[in-house]
C-alpha cells in the first residue's frame, strides 16, 4: 500500500532514535551518558531544551540512578525512558530485574558495546546478553531504520495490559549509532496515534488508590508466583510484537516479524545472524546465490523472548546451520549465546541441521565479506562431509 | 503550624499498626514524628530503600503505610524518589494532575551515609523537592548490627567487634549532615526521637521548602545497642544531653541551634547506658579510646555551637 507524506532523511543511529523519542513523547527521561549512546541523551536533551517535548529531563549521577529514576517514573504512571552502553548496562543490572519485576513498561534502547576488560568502546553484544535473563524483552536492529522503527513499536508492545514488561531495542555501537544512513520518518502525528496514551499497570500518583510497591516477599512467599506471571507475560508478548509489528507495517510500509529470511526456502545451508552484520551476510548470501550457492539467512530481531519454535521450523530443512554471535558465554566451550538458545530449542526436534556457532566482532573487530566466505567455505564442507569438525568457531581472530 | 500535643494527637497516622518492627524501636517514633509534620490537605508518597523500616512494614500482601509507596533496591531510594518526583513535575505541567504533592524517604543509615550516598548527593544538587529522613541507628541494624559510616567511635558490632587487640570501631563516624549541608539546600536539621516537638518542628520546615531538605534524626535500636527496649526514648535524650548528638538545623545556610544544651554533660553518662560501649569500661587501657570520644564529641560541638554564632 501506499505511504503518504513520508520524509526521507540521512541520519546517524543516535538521531534516529532521538528522534523517535521526540515523537513519542515521553513524561520523564532520566539518562546518564557513556559513548557511544551519549549522542541520543546530548539530541535529546537539546530537543527538551528548545520545548519540543514534554519530557522533564533528568540528568543523573549514574546509570544506576538513571534506572532507578525510570522506575520511580514508570511507577509514578508516567511514560519513562532511558537509554545507555556497556558498562552502564551493567552498572543497572541490579534495577533492570526491578523494573521487570515491578512490571514496570519501560523502553530502552541501548547502543551495544563490549564489557571491560579490558576496556573497549566498540560494538559487540556482550552487555545487552548478560541482561537476557532480566526478564526485558529485547529487539535487535540492523540500521537506522530499524532502530527508529523498533523504539516506536517497544512502546506499544510494552505497554500492551497482557504484557507490561520493559523493552530493550538494541543497535550496534558506532556501526549504527554513528554511521549515516537513509531513512524514512513518519509523521509526527503517526507515531502519535501509534503509541497512544500512557498505560502503565498503576501509579503512585493516582490519590484514589494508593499502592505500595516493590513490598518485601519476606515471610509468605508469592515471589515464585511473581516469577511466573513475568513469564507468562513473555509468552504472551509473543502474539503483542507480531501484531505491533503487522500494525506498525500498516502505519510504515515496514512490518516487522520474530526474524527475516532471505533464501531460506531452497537452501542447504544458512546462517543465523543478530544486529548490523545482517547486512554483511545478506551481501554475501545475495553474491553466493547469484553463483548457484544454496546458502540463506535469517536476521533474528526478537532475542527476547526467543522464538525458538518459529526457529526450528524455519531452519530445520537445512543440512548445515551457522549461528553468529557478537559476544562469548565463557562457559567453557558451550559457544555464543544464541548458539545454546537454539540447540536448545532443537533437542525436542528429531529432524535438525548441522550445527556450528561462529564468535565473532568482539570489542569492534570488523567482520568482513572475507570472513563470511572462510565460514561459507567450513559450511559447505560440513554439508559435503556430513559432519561438524568444530563446533565453535571464532572468526577472524588475528594469528 | 501548631506543634500542640493536642493538635497533633488528631492527626491521622500514615504508618499504621500492625507492621512487625521491635517493639521498643526508634525508626517508628521517627516515621510517625516526622510525619506530624506534613501539611494538611497534601497527597504523599514514601519510599524506603531496603532495610528494618521496609521489611517490617510490607510484608506482601500486607502494607503498614496508608498512602502511596514505593521501594526499589538499596543504594538508590534517592534516586528512585528523584523519578516520581520528576514524573509529578512532568504531569502537573501538562495538565494532567492537580494535587498537591509531597514526597518522603525514610532510609537507615546505611543507606543514607554508605550506599546510598552517592545518589543522595545526585537527587540534592539536582534539587529535587523531597524530603530526606535518615533515621539513623548507626549500624546496619536489619542484617545484624554491622558497624556502617555513622557508627560512633569505639561501638560494638559484629563487623567491629572487640577483642584483644581492638576496641571496636576504630574510626570516628561521618559526618553526614555537614556534608548534606555542604549541598546548599535549602533545610538541613539534626534531630532526635527524643525532642518530639522538635522533630515535628523541623519536619514542617522540611515538608514546606522549595527543594531538597534533609534530616538526620537519632533513632535508637536496643537490639543493636543493647540496652533494656523501654530506654529507647531516654536513650536518645542522653545522646542529646551529651551533645553526642547535637540538636540544630541549616536553614538557607543559616546555622541555628535548636536544643539547647544547659549543662552539658560528659559522654561517659550515653556511653554507660549501651552494651555496645560496656567493653570500653571493662579495660583500664580503653581510657584512651573515651578520652578520644569525648574529644570528638566536643569538637563537633564547638563547631556547631560557632557555626550557629553561640560560643
Amino acid at each position: 500500500m501506499a505511504i503518504e507524506n513520508k520524509s526521507t532523511v540521512a541520519y546517524v543511529g543516535t538521531d534516529a532514535v532521538a528522534e523517535a523519542m521526540r515523537q513519542i513523547n515521553p513524561d520523564v527521561v532520566a539518562a546518564y551518558p557513556i559513548t557511544p549512546q551519549t549522542a541520543i541523551v546530548e539530541t535529546f536533551s537539546t530537543m527538551a531544551a528548545n520545548g519540543l517535548v514534554d519530557t522533564e529531563m533528568v540528568n543523573v549521577e549514574s546509570e544506576h540512578s538513571a534506572m532507578s529514576a525510570t522506575i520511580g517514573a514508570s511507577a509514578s504512571g508516567s511514560r519513562a525512558m532511558t537509554c545507555t552502553s556497556s558498562q552502564g548496562l551493567g552498572l543497572m543490572w541490579e534495577t533492570l530485574y526491578i523494573a521487570s519485576g515491578l512490571r514496570l513498561p519501560i523502553v530502552m534502547p541501548n547502543v551495544n558495546r563490549a564489557l571491560s576488560a579490558p576496556i573497549n568502546i566498540h560494538c559487540d553484544h556482550s552487555d545487552s546478553m548478560g541482561a537476557r535473563d532480566s526478564g526485558w524483552i529485547q529487539l535487535f536492529s540492523e540500521n537506522a531504520q530499524e532502530a527508529y522503527d523498533n523504539t516506536i513499536q517497544a512502546i506499544k508492545i510494552a505497554e500492551n495490559s497482557n504484557v507490561y514488561l520493559p523493552v530493550m531495542v538494541l543497535l550496534d555501537g558506532f556501526i549504527i549509532s554513528h554511521a549515516i544512513e537513509r531513512m524514512e520518518l513518519l509523521e509526527d502525528n503517526k507515531v502519535k496515534d501509534f503509541v497512544g496514551e500512557v498505560n502503565t499497570p498503576y501509579s503512585l500518583l493516582d490519590p484514589n488508590n494508593p499502592v505500595t510497591v516493590g513490598s518485601f516477599d519476606g515471610l509468605y512467599g508469592y515471589y515464585f508466583e511473581f516469577k511466573k506471571q513475568q513469564e507468562e507475560a513473555m509468552k504472551n508478548s509473543f502474539s503483542v510484537i507480531k501484531e505491533v509489528g503487522e500494525d506498525f507495517g500498516k502505519l510504515s510500509g515496514r512490518s516487522y516479524e520474530f526474524f527475516e529470511t532471505e533464501y531460506m526456502e531452497d537452501a542447504e545451508f544458512g546462517f543465523l545472524v543478530l544486529g548490523s552484520a545482517a547486512g554483511t551476510v545478506r551481501h554475501h548470501v545475495k553474491c553466493l546465490r547469484e553463483n548457484g550457492i544454496p546458502a540463506g539467512m535469517i536476521k533474528l530481531r526478537t532475542y527476547r523472548p526467543f522464538p525458538g519454535k518459529e526457529l526450528v521450523e524455519a531452519t530445520s530443512h537445512l543440512k548445515a546451520l551457522a549461528v553468529m554471535d557478537r559476544s562469548d558465554t565463557f562457559a567453557g566451550g558451550m559457544g555464543g549465546p544464541v548458539f545454546m538458545d537454539l540447540r536448545s530449542a532443537y533437542y525436542d526436534y528429531d529432524k535438525k541441521p548441522l550445527m556450528t556457532n561462529y564468535i565473532y566482532g568482539l570489542g569492534g573487530r570488523d567482520l568482513s565479506v572475507e570472513l563470511v566466505q572462510q565460514a561459507t567455505e567450513e559450511m559447505q564442507d560440513i554439508v559435503r562431509n556430513g559432519e561438524v569438525k568444530q563446533t565453535v568457531n571464532y572468526l577472524g581472530l588475528k594469528e | 503550624m501548631s506543634t500542640r500535643l493536642k493538635d497533633l494527637s488528631k492527626k491521622d497516622e500514615i504508618l499504621k499498626g500492625g507492621h512487625r518492627l521491635c517493639a521498643g524501636c526508634g525508626a517508628s517514633i521517627a516515621v510517625r514524628q516526622i510525619l506530624k509534620g506534613l501539611p494538611d490537605d497534601v497527597e504523599l508518597v514514601v519510599s524506603n530503600p531496603t532495610g528494618c523500616l521496609e521489611v517490617s512494614t510490607t510484608i506482601y500482601p500486607y502494607t503498614s503505610w496508608n498512602c502511596s509507596y514505593i521501594h526499589s533496591a538499596f543504594e538508590n531510594v534517592a534516586s528512585t524518589l528523584s523519578g516520581v518526583e520528576s514524573a509529578y513535575r512532568s504531569l502537573k505541567k501538562q495538565g494532567k494532575t492537580d494535587k498537591d504533592y509531597r514526597f518522603v524517604v525514610f532510609a537507615g543509615d546505611g543507606g543514607t551515609y554508605d550506599i546510598g550516598f552517592q545518589a543522595l548527593s545526585g537527587a540534592l544538587e539536582r534539587n529535587h523537592r523531597m524530603v530526606y529522613v535518615c533515621y539513623n541507628n548507626e549500624a546496619y541494624m536489619n542484617t545484624g548490627i554491622q558497624r556502617s559510616g555513622a557508627t560512633l567511635k569505639g561501638a560494638w558490632t559484629t563487623t567491629s567487634p572487640h577483642g584483644e587487640e581492638s576496641y571496636g570501631k576504630a574510626e570516628n563516624r561521618k559526618d553526614l549532615t555537614s556534608i548534606v549541608a555542604a549541598h546548599d539546600i535549602p533545610y538541613v536539621a539534626q534531630a532526635s526521637i527524643s525532642n518530639w516537638r522538635d522533630a515535628v518542628k523541623k519536619a514542617q520546615k522540611a515538608f514546606e521548602a522549595d527543594g531538597p531538605a534533609f534530616i538526620n534524626i537519632l533513632s535508637p535500636c536496643h537490639r543493636g545497642w543493647r540496652y533494656p527496649m523501654e530506654q529507647t526514648v531516654e536513650v536518645a535524650k542522653k545522646a542529646v544531653e551529651t551533645c553526642a548528638w547535637p540538636l540544630y538545623e541549616v536553614e538557607n545556610g543559616e546555622y541555628n541551634l535548636t536544643g539547647k544544651v544547659k549543662e552539658k554533660k560528659p559522654v561517659e553518662e550515653y556511653l554507660k547506658m549501651q552494651g555496645r560501649f560496656a567493653h570500653l569500661f571493662k579495660k583500664e587501657e580503653n581510657k584512651e579510646v573515651l578520652d578520644s570520644i569525648q574529644q570528638y564529641i566536643d569538637e563537633k560541638w564547638e563547631r556547631i555551637k560557632y557555626l550557629a554564632g553561640e560560643e
